[in-house]
């Protein structure tokens, strides 16, 4: 019997919704069948808690008097520039920025302590943020410089507002050649030293809606401690890569725009992060509802990590030239058991994204909605989907003559 | 027979005697360097570990207090910050002496500092720097 939206949010406001997160429901779908399952079960909470590079927040200080333009000038947060280009009281900070006396690569691998990412950790804590800006003046806004702490609660907005986010599967990544590399996906030894991963696997959102059948735009999150929403596709979001019988990609795929006030969030799920040789970023939580409408998507959220598979890319040369092929594919099941088998060679793994705090967060999320406090909703349009022709494409290079 | 991990920290006015060839004379200890360097104070730094009958340790640890040598148990130097530690994982395949390893049913990063060498690979692999380095 399917169910709708409405009719599960009246059961959530009842605190009466039977809630399990995506590990959970595994074993119920094995024990009792999808469809017994698929009847019982009104929601299926995922969780995810990885680096996410294309992360940033975007504020309004308010108006300092005398009035300042801080578009179109320059303005640095404890020295990370933040991109001021939007009227005269709003920032956008990046994840990826770096001071600009930061030594960056120049002594190969940089360290990249403390960037964009740490930045929205600390605005996040509640730290006083040092505010250095300088600007041309204008006869409506004459000031040309402003030194001041701010702090997030006196800011008239702050809003985490993610370009790409939560990407659906991910490379596991490898080095071939015979020199250590620094990489986003972290420091890869050579000659198959270690193999890196970067997803939650059957916790993580879109690998339980791989179809993207119940989240699109307007749909409800937790996003770093506090409700947001998706509100777009993400960057690169690329549908119609090739699928498992399951509907599962067999490679990056699907990513969301996320966003949600900066102000209700914990600092605890945005965390700067450093990758050695590679830059800043955020380290950011995100876990999605999913309504079990029928069995259809039930049995999407029972996939297990035995079911998913990551390409085994090497980032020594095929990643960085942009060779397509991959070594291979490894399932999640695989790579969590600390080896796995590149080229008859037994490869250590490790991941970046944390497997406990997707759980963690997948717990929370199962608890709000039993509590009645988060209420599913309706997406407002769907995220394009395999079928749609939406498809990622690299720079199609015009030189300059 | 037992064997412990020390910190040495040696003045500048020691560096030039043969402090460790006496463990091994007097006191017939085994010892294997697992880092050494001298810092820009001129105090060298040595990380041994040192293997014997344990009187022949305790006699030997009292011998280098003697002479001027400060002495600390390395268990001590490399610290996690349980705050900042995410337990992704991404510090066990660069840990060489298995002292950062995942427990497989919970996913959790275990730190054993009785096996850490106090290399410091971790301290720089690790994304929220949560290992710290605290000689």
């Amino acid at each position: 019997m399917p169910k709708t939206i409405k009719e599960i949010n009246e059961r959530i406001a009842k605190g009466k919704a039977v809630v399990l997160t995506a590990e959970e429901i595994i074993d119920l779908v094995e024990e009792k069948g999808l469809d017994k399952a698929a009847e019982e079960v009104d929601v299926v909470t995922t969780g995810t808690f990885g680096p996410m590079c294309s992360s940033g927040a975007y504020i309004n200080i308010g108006h300092a008097k005398p009035r300042i333009k801080l578009g179109g000038g320059k303005t640095y947060l404890n020295d990370i520039p933040a991109y001021a280009a939007l009227a005269a009281a709003d920032l956008y900070i990046g994840a990826a920025a770096l001071p600009d006396d930061d030594p960056r690569n120049k002594k190969h691998p940089g360290g990249f302590e403390y960037g964009g990412g740490h930045l929205i950790h600390d605005l996040v804590a509640g730290e006083d943020i040092r505010l250095v800006a300088t600007a041309y003046g204008t006869d409506c806004y004459p000031r040309k410089k402003l030194e001041t702490w701010i702090n997030i609660k006196d800011l008239n907005e702050a809003v985490l507002f993610n370009p790409r986010n939560a990407y659906q599967n991910y490379n596991c990544a490898v080095n071939v050649s015979d020199e250590i590399i620094y990489t986003y996906m972290g420091v890869l030894k050579p000659g198959l030293g270690n193999a890196n991963y970067c997803s939650a696997g059957q916790l993580s959102p879109l690998l339980n809606d791989p179809l993207y059948k119940t989240t699109g735009i307007g749909t409800r999150i937790f996003l770093g401690g506090a409700q947001g929403y998706v509100v777009w596709h993400g960057t690169q979001h690329d549908p119609g890569v090739a699928r498992g019988d399951n509907g599962v990609p067999l490679a990056p795929a699907g990513t969301l725009a996320v966003l949600g006030d900066l102000k209700q969030m914990q600092p605890k799920w945005l965390v700067g992060a450093s990758l050695q040789g590679y830059g800043a970023t955020l380290t950011v939580g995100i876990g999605i509802p999913i309504p079990i409408l029928n069995a259809e998507i039930c049995k999407y959220t029972a996939v297990k990590d035995e079911d998913l598979y990551a390409p085994i890319m090497d980032y020594s040369e095929a990643y960085p030239q942009c060779k397509p092929g991959s070594l291979g594919k490894v399932s999640y099941a695989q790579l969590k058991t600390g080896s796995i088998t590149v080229d008859g060679k037994e490869v250590p793994t490790a991941s970046l994204s944390s497997y406990p705090k997707a759980r963690e967060i997948a717990g929370i999320l199962k608890g709000w909605i039993q509590k009645g406090e988060f209420l599913l909703t309706e997406p407002l349009a769907g995220l394009p989907g395999p079928d749609s022709g939406y498809a990622f494409t690299s720079l199609p290079e015009r030189p300059i003559e | 027979m037992t064997s412990k991990r020390i910190v040495l920290r040696f003045p500048p006015r020691l560096i030039n005697r043969p402090i460790v060839s006496d463990l091994v004379k007097r006191y017939d200890l085994e010892f294997n360097i697992l880092k050494a360097y001298v810092t820009q104070r001129e105090e060298g730094l040595l990380v041994l570990e040192i293997s014997g009958t344990s009187d022949a340790c305790e006699r030997g640890l009292n011998y280098l207090a003697e002479v001027g040598v400060s002495v600390q148990p390395l268990s001590q130097d490399i610290v996690r910050d349980d705050d900042r530690c995410t337990h992704c994982g991404l510090c066990v395949s660069v840990c060489p002496s298995g002292a950062l390893a995942l427990d497989r049913e919970t996913m959790m990063v275990l730190f054993d500092n009785e096996k850490c060498i106090a290399c410091e690979l971790c301290i720089k692999a690790c994304p929220t720097r949560a290992m710290e380095l605290h000689f």
